[in-house]
């Protein structure tokens, strides 16, 4: 291990996730995930044993169980002791965490991993528990009647109608069709409403899944990865948690996020939008001034595979594996968390010119 | 491969709530029909409220009382409401801002259908018939044409304030162990008990669960371990259990660590059949089954020689 913090340049090196499927109830937790975790280990041939610091993001809601996450923990061979810590939030906070040690100089290399199985349980009550526990979550209002009334606040404002929102659905499960890992793709019907005004098609899919990612700081990523992504910038906000004190047609947190990421200073060619129902792609658009000119979800984004927990990390993965395969030299990748974009992560991704 | 086990699960839990000065006022209020909101710093009034600025982090306790009468934010059509929900017939997820108040409020607005809801609709609180202090005790919200209802001038003070609430919360879950552990459950079911070695450090690990944790590496070699094995350490229990399914044994009892005959990791059972303070470590014991169990009961003696050190000191 070194110890220069300061100026250490962070990058992305590998990337893996699961197939993500409707369910996946004949394995564990962390049976699912142990294939993704060899996966990226040997995109860069590392072994668990030279990884500096280990980070998950998991829910223990969704598994139904208690330490949930530590289950999980055998996969990565946690014994003899590692340095390791967990987040109760998608893996791209998990990765953040990661992020700041390496800053730090406590680590060279980091394996970031998060997983979810929405299967086992209901998750649109899950999610409820996530809620106010005093005024909102004795009503259960589901995540599909939250991201409703955002919706139609959206709708209402003229910032979006019902045929735009079906356009978003479709450029995103068309985009999927070639991403072998979407559970949902090519043309989906719109179907019915669920909750009004958002259809089945304005829903992402339930799904369980897992992916993982290997930072590594410097020089240690040039040897790792034939073109890291690196991270310029990576920033976390959050809202004011009562929903009637927002304005659910903006996200002020995605936007200052983005400004301290740095994501303004230049264009971004590609952006991977954490956006599991339709209307908050348009949100998130306006909140980072996205133009016509910039790829959008181009792995197909939550709206073709959505499994909790892993979905935001996957955001980040893609827009990294994109610099690694020179699809893109400078990415955005946002990821979020809570009701109608209560949080949101924004990291800002670049290539080596090459 | 045989199908995996499935059973159903549920998680329920009421938890207990207290409730700070504001949130003991606000769900006071409800309970005698009474509005109560909070002031900013800069003159905005919350409704719900709460005890800190959501701009400045600044505490406000300066409660005012707001009218049950107000105005659609924005709304969502709920055809099919789920278990815990406001109503049981279909209903409008509605944002409320009361009037007197700058932000809105959620719950549930019972129209007879979509066409009869939009964002700008005047609306009043239809209260609950029964009412304990809490945001239930708003029932709904209903149609009103109506004038702007006026606040009773309330000063959020109460005789008899609620200070806290129960939230229940039920989870159902279809719990479903997994590849490892469904051969694991099935194999006990005969009485058998099977760990799986890991490949690259040949250790057994019972019960398994499909990964090595020092390895990191899947298992999938299924070894049959035991039946009889060693007390590696133990502790003696003077807590009277409480569930139900233990009210019969008696204290003190001793539980155990122990390592079947082939396994690299230890289990833990109960002892039984020799007296608490005659259990030690390296005793050999063997499992006993009741009828129809899945799992062993406890462990006995087998009335062998005690196991030497050396043979499970690195099971410790």
């Amino acid at each position: 291990m070194t110890s220069a913090p300061g100026d250490r340049q962070i990058a992305v090196v590998a990337f893996a996730q699961t197939v993500h499927r409707r369910s996946s109830e004949e394995l564990s937790e962390v049976e699912m995930l142990m294939p993704v975790l060899h996966e990226v280990l040997d995109r860069t041939g590392l072994k668990t044993a030279d990884i500096d610091f280990t980070c998950s993001g998991s829910s223990d809601y969704l598994a139904g169980r208690a330490f949930s996450f530590t289950l999980a923990l055998d996969g990565v061979g946690a014994w003899p002791p590692i340095s390791e810590s967990h987040v109760e939030m998608d893996g791209a906070w998990a990765l953040y965490e990661a992020w700041t040690k390496l800053l730090t100089g406590d680590a060279d290399t980091a394996l970031v991993y998060s997983y979810g199985k929405s299967s086992p349980g209901s998750v649109r009550d899950v999610l409820t528990r996530q809620l106010d526990p005093y005024y909102v979550a004795p009503l259960w209002p589901d995540s599909v009647a939250l991201a409703a009334l955002q919706a139609q606040a959206l709708i209402d404002a003229g910032d979006t109608d019902e045929p735009a929102l079906a356009a978003v659905a479709s450029r995103n499960r068309e985009a999927a069709s070639a991403n072998p890992h979407t559970q949902l793709k090519g043309p989906v019907a719109q179907g019915d409403y669920l909750v009004r005004p958002l259809r089945t098609g304005d829903c992402p899919p339930i799904g369980d899944g897992a992916a993982a990612v290997i930072l590594a700081a410097g020089d240690r990523a040039r040897d790792l990865c034939a073109h890291p992504a690196w991270i310029r910038g990576i920033d976390h906000r959050v809202e004011a948690h009562g929903l009637g004190v927002r304005d659910l047609t903006d996200s002020p947190s995605t936007r200052l996020a983005a400004e301290r990421a740095g994501a303004f200073e230049r264009p971004v060619d590609t952006a991977e939008l954490h956006a599991p129902f339709t209307a908050q792609e348009v949100v998130l658009r306006k909140a980072l001034r996205l133009g016509d000119g910039v790829v959008v979800n181009p792995s197909g984004g939550a709206l073709a595979a959505n499994p909790i927990m892993a979905a935001g990390l996957i955001r980040i993965g893609e827009a990294a594996a994109r610099i690694h395969r020179g699809e893109s030299g400078r990415a955005l990748a946002h990821a979020t968390s809570g009701p109608c974009l209560q949080q949101n992560l924004v990291a800002v991704l670049e290539g080596e010119p090459r | 491969m045989p199908e995996v086990l499935k059973a159903p699960l549920v998680v329920e839990f009421p938890f207990t709530r207290s409730l700070g000065p504001v949130q003991s006022a606000f769900l006071t209020g409800l309970r005698e029909r009474v509005v109560l909101g909070v002031r900013t710093g800069d003159g905005r009034t919350l409704v719900p409220p709460v005890e800190y600025d959501p701009v400045t982090a600044e505490e406000i306790r300066d409660l005012t009382e707001v009218a049950p009468t107000g105005t659609v934010t924005t709304w969502a059509w709920n055809h099919a409401p789920r278990r815990g929900q406001p109503l049981t017939t279909p209903f409008a997820w509605a944002l409320v801002r009361l009037d007197g108040a700058d932000t809105a409020l959620l719950h549930a607005l019972d129209v007879p259908g979509p066409d009869a809801v939009h964002t700008g609709m005047r609306v009043r609180i239809r209260w609950a018939e029964e009412r304990t202090g809490a945001i239930t005790d708003i029932a709904c919200f209903e149609p009103y044409d109506g004038s702007r209802a006026q606040p009773t001038g309330h000063t959020g003070e109460f005789a008899d304030p609620v200070t806290g609430i129960v939230a229940a919360a039920r989870l159902d879950y279809t719990y479903s162990p997994g590849r490892a552990q469904t051969a694991y459950i099935n194999a006990l079911s005969g009485r058998r008990t099977v760990g799986e070695r890991c490949p690259a450090c040949r250790k057994v690990y019972v019960p398994p669960r499909g990964a090595c944790p020092t390895c990191g590496v899947a298992t999938s070699e299924q070894v049959e371990v035991g039946p009889r094995g060693t007390v590696t350490t133990f502790c003696i229990v003077n807590i009277k259990a409480a569930h139900t399914a233990n009210l019969d044994i008696e204290v003190p009892y001793v539980y155990a660590h122990i390592a079947l005959d082939g396994a690299d990791l230890a289990l833990h059972g109960r002892i039984g059949g020799i007296p608490y303070d005659e259990v030690r470590m390296g005793l050999r014991v063997e499992p006993v089954w009741t009828e129809g169990a899945r799992y062993p009961d406890h462990y006995r003696p087998t009335g062998e020689p005690d196991a030497d050190y050396d043979t499970y000191k690195e099971l410790l």
